[in-house]
């Protein structure tokens, strides 16, 4: 037995999971074909809000191959069947039933009516052409304000309005904090904004896909989601399966980004037919489904005020929001505005603060929970007015920032939102970033761009964030009335050979779980990285877990996996005393070794591991196996934080913006492995760096999504981003073992307002102080040119983001 | 329809309807399922191949098309258990996390580099703006292709691939959606 010597922890490991990812040796949920297995398409609805006053699928069932169709009607005649919301924020929530499939009436463009099922997936897709759907057509209602206005339409007249909940916290009523009405009242300088949070495709590559496989002796379920665990539970309660009679799997998952946290209507469609038939099916849904069908995320307009004293002092944030929740609730849809409430007030001292937020129906597809959740818009929003604030003061934006946030010294601090942030140093990652940057010699460049006028003018944009991930202590998730915990669950098999099985309830889908909670073993148990192996995303084998999201795997599932250890050592310590004739307290153990104090006498854990398998001699009492779970429960949020900086060209002739460096330092506590936390980083960038200047879902007055495809959705290539610059601090968590923080989401939050800032920065002596995102060429030129305040509009152009109105090379896709 | 087409080395011949689609007769006849779809307007790549030696969006190609032709895909590029250079710089680089845009990254890269075999940043990121990705941000994914250019110079082109022993195929026929 090799003990490992180097801490693995901290080291830049290649990842484990790449050698099948680069050999196409996948498993993806689409790759799996079972004996006598039928396909299932789903026809659409066309319209955004009618009546169905009747199906016909007459026609369709006589098409070649077609096996069955049902509707809605048909696969839950008495209308019981809802798919889940988990999180209800208020007690007088109102939610409406979502059916599986639309019976009666359809609520937005894209909402399944019937399915197919045929012999191949081509002939299913044919006989969709078949059926003949009559609607009566209903008012549609988009955009938050009409949603809300007195005589609107109404979305779910059964609810007798279009408002979901109205969500407040008040810090003057909290005891957390002042009366933010007086901290208005009594501001030197009291300054008002209205942001839009436009609407985002989360667009993991991979479609969503479901197998479901009835003659299995458990239904067996594989489905491309982040949350297998969640689905098995959900599914039993929504069908009233018994649970154990259900085992889902989540084999290899192309990418999710929150878009595959969902019980979806397919998912439980595809059980349903299933079962009815007896035999195996696969729903496969096409890019285009997947845009219309698939929840979105953000959607929000947020109404800030901010109060401050003439010397920067900020005394007072108050938060307005409306939030776009759809036609229906997804599993946390509802919740997803309301973790903003935790992060408006930021990295900063901010004595007195309100948050209200208005979620609102519609006859859209719903919204949910995509790359930070809640978190990028309140990011958004707050720095957006610490730029505002910052130039209505003439203050360096970084020094406005410098005089409000949390100094090092200052931690543990209880915000007025009420978390206690455990550690963090904002002044050692922002000297880092301001060096890396060059601000002095950028603010310079800047100054020579406004004074020769250039036709490109550069602009600064600072995000310095911080966020709460690693979702969630329990308890602090049950006083927000979350429908489930947020522990999770890890075991540790110790193999007679002296290898390991790690079993982790996450489910990774990207983000290289196997390499990195190898390392974690590996240092714990002191057993090579190679002899361990992680599984994970298989009910059967990885009964237990709350799955991965909310940044929370390493911060709660990597600890976990280290409580595991310990009882692994603890169970090997008895033992490995019997076997070398002493006692426990004279064990030490490391790099996988017991050692008898002050001796050289040693046994390693293999052969503990061995010793336990062949059990012939073993003390009294102590059972046979060194195999260990457990379930860790934080007992805080972690805290990530760092410092975006953007410098931005903007080319006032054209509109067009060329993102110059970009410069981030975060602070993600402890790291694991550094090229994964790079990789984190580089797409959480690109995925912030798109909503501010390519990315946006839009509807037309009719509801049909006109940004529907990834023609028209502007997904980034590799020729629209630059190369950025990321560098870390590292601040110790002091609420795990390990001191590690999330850093799935931080990219993603940070960067939006870095952008927008860097944008509006180079354009403000045009009189511009806002430009609606995305910032396509057309609004900053529109900004530029006719000096509006706030340019934008509601977003009528589908794709006019992409700053690749660019006659050298063309469009990008 | 009737078909043979030689898909990482070895020949076959099958019926296929008209409308077949390369991608989908590589993934459901042929078994070749590291070869995905990720979309239906032929924008994301994820389905590129090689057809005689240059990339292709199988999504965007008839298998009829593809008849008599040679088709490479991610399965057929390892050597030997050697992979290709691209798959090693695509692992030693941290160019993909979950994989799913892969694939198609690899294959666009090899024929990027067999156009340019020392292409710099600008020309990598312009090389693969057919082929999206949602997780890297792609900065890994430039790097890795350039690495591999280190690595393979004088170049990886065609002939990288050729199959033993088959080495005298066609030029490319006239088939549409090309990955360039
Ligand atoms: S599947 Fe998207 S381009 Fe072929
Ligand atoms: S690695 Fe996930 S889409 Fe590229």
């Amino acid at each position: 037995m090799t003990a490992t010597m180097e801490p693995e922890v901290g080291k830049g490991r290649l990842r484990k999971e790449d050698a099948r990812l680069i050999a196409g040796r996948t498993r993806w949920t689409d790759n799996i074909t079972l004996p006598g297995m039928v396909h299932l398409a789903v026809l659409r609805s066309t319209a955004a809000h009618a009546k169905i006053v009747n199906i016909d699928t007459s026609a369709a069932k006589e098409m070649p191959g077609v096996i069955a169709v049902y509707t809605g009607d048909d696969l839950d005649p008495e209308g019981a069947i809802g798919m889940p919301c988990a999180w209800p924020i208020t007690p007088d929530m109102k939610s409406p039933r979502r059916p599986v499939l639309a019976q009666g009436k359809v609520n937005f463009a894209g909402e399944g009516v019937a399915v197919v099922v045929a012999r191949s997936a081509g002939e299913a897709e044919d006989a969709l052409a078949e059926i003949d759907v009559d609607y009566e057509d209903l008012p549609v209602v988009l955009g938050l304000e009409n949603a809300l206005a007195e005589d609107a339409p109404l979305v779910h007249e059964e609810l007798g309005t279009n408002r979901n909940a109205l969500w407040k916290f008040d810090s003057g009523e909290a005891g957390s904090g002042g009366d933010v009405e007086q901290a208005i009242n009594e501001a030197e300088v009291v300054l008002k904004r209205r942001f839009r949070q436009q609407r985002l495709v989360p667009a993991f590559m991979e479609p969503r896909s479901c197998v479901v496989d009835p003659t299995a002796p458990q239904l067996t379920m594989w489905s491309a989601t982040q949350i297998p665990h969640i689905l098995k539970t959900m599914s039993a309660l929504t069908l009233g399966i018994p649970e154990h009679k259900i085992r889902v799997i989540a084999p290899d998952v192309g990418g999710g980004f929150g878009g595959k946290i969902a019980v979806l209507p397919e998912e439980i469609m595809s059980l349903l037919v299933a079962q009815k038939l007896g035999r195996p099916v696969k729903w496969t849904e096409s890019r285009s489904e997947t845009m219309a069908a698939a929840h979105h995320g953000r959607d929000q307009i947020q109404d800030l005020t901010i109060a401050a004293k003439r010397d920067g002092t900020v005394t007072g944030l108050k938060v307005e929001l409306m939030a776009d929740m759809g036609a229906y609730l997804g599993l946390v849809g509802p919740g997803v505005p309301i973790l903003g409430a935790f992060m408006f007030n930021a990295i900063y001292k901010i004595p007195a603060y309100h948050f209200a937020c208005t979620n609102v129906f519609t006859n859209t597809t719903l919204t949910d929970a995509y790359r930070g959740a809640g978190r990028p818009e309140a990011t958004f929003g707050i720095e957006r007015m610490m730029d505002e604030l910052a130039a209505e003061l003439g203050m360096d934006p970084m020094e406005l920032r410098e005089k409000n946030w949390i100094k090092h010294d200052e931690f543990p601090y209880t915000t007025v939102s009420t978390l206690t942030y455990d550690s963090g140093n904002y002044e050692a990652a922002t000297e880092k970033a301001m060096q890396l940057f060059d601000y002095e010699g950028l603010r310079r460049e800047q100054a020579e761009r406004r004074e020769r006028n250039d036709p490109v003018q550069l602009g600064i944009g600072i995000s310095t964030f911080t966020e709460m991930c690693g979702l969630a202590p329990s308890r602090v998730l049950g006083s927000l009335d979350y429908g489930a915990g947020g522990w999770e669950h890890a075991a540790i098999r110790m193999l007679p050979t002296g290898k390991v099985e790690v079993i982790t309830g996450s489910s990774a889908h990207g983000q290289g779980h196997e390499t990195a909670w190898s390392q974690i073993v590996s240092d714990q148990l002191g057993v090579p990285f190679e002899d361990i192996e992680v599984l994970h995303g298989d009910t059967q084998s990885s009964h237990k877990g709350l799955d991965t999201y909310g940044s929370r795997s390493l911060a709660v599932g990597g600890i976990a996996v280290v409580k595991a250890a310990e009882k692994v050592i603890e169970k090997a310590k008895k033992i490995a005393a019997h076997m070398m004739e002493c006692s426990e307290d004279d064990l030490e153990f490391s790099g996988g070794k017991f050692t008898v104090k002050g001796t050289d006498k040693s046994t390693g854990i293999g052969d503990v591991a061995f010793a336990a398998f062949m059990a012939h001699d073993l003390p009294d009492g102590v059972e046979p196996s060194l195999d260990s779970e457990a379930v860790y429960d934080p007992e805080n949020f972690s805290f990530p934080h760092g410092t975006h900086l953007c410098a931005a060209e903007v080319d006032t002739e054209t509109g067009r913006v060329r993102l110059r460096k970009y410069v981030c330092v975060d602070d993600v506590g402890k790291v694991v492995n550094p090229i994964i936390v790079e990789g984190q980083m580089h797409g959480g960038l690109a995925q912030g760096i798109a909503q501010a200047l390519f990315e946006e879902a839009v509807f037309d007055e009719s509801g049909t999504l006109t940004s529907g495809t990834f023609a028209d959705y502007l997904l980034p290539s590799a020729a629209d981003l630059p190369s950025f610059t990321t560098d870390r601090t590292e601040t110790p968590s002091t609420t795990n073992p390990l001191g590690v923080k999330g850093v799935g989401e931080a990219g993603t939050i940070a960067s939006t307002p870095a952008v927008v800032n860097a944008v509006v920065d180079a354009v403000r002596h045009f009189g511009v102080n806002d430009i609606e995102m995305p910032l396509s060429p057309m609004r900053v030129w529109k900004a530029v040119h006719s000096g509006e305040k706030a340019a934008g509009g509601p977003g009528a152009e589908a794709g006019g983001g992409l700053g690749s109105i660019d006659a050298t090379h063309g469009g990008a896709q | 329809m009737r078909i043979t087409v030689t898909v990482d080395g070895t020949t076959y011949t099958d019926d296929v309807e008209p409308r077949t689609l390369l991608v989908h007769y590589l993934r459901e006849q042929v078994g070749k399922v590291g070869t995905v779809v990720g979309c239906d307007t032929s924008n994301c790549g994820a389905c590129t191949v090689h057809l005689d030696g240059h990339s292709v969006k199988s999504c965007s190609v008839l298998a009829v098309q593809a008849d008599g032709c040679e088709v490479t895909t991610i399965e057929g590029l390892a050597r030997d258990g050697q992979l290709h250079p691209v798959q090693q710089a695509f692992h030693d680089n941290h160019a993909l996390q979950c994989g799913f845009c892969t694939p198609g990254m690899i294959m666009q890269s090899i024929d990027l580099l067999a156009d340019n075999p020392s292409p710099d940043e600008q020309a990598v990121r312009e090389g693969l703006e057919g082929n999206l990705c949602r997780c890297t941000g792609y900065q890994n994914i430039v790097r890795a292709v350039r690495d591999a250019a280190d690595h393979m110079r004088p170049g990886a082109g065609p002939e990288a691939e050729r199959v033993a022993g088959d080495a005298g195929s066609r030029a490319a026929s006239s088939v549409g959606g090309g990955g360039e």
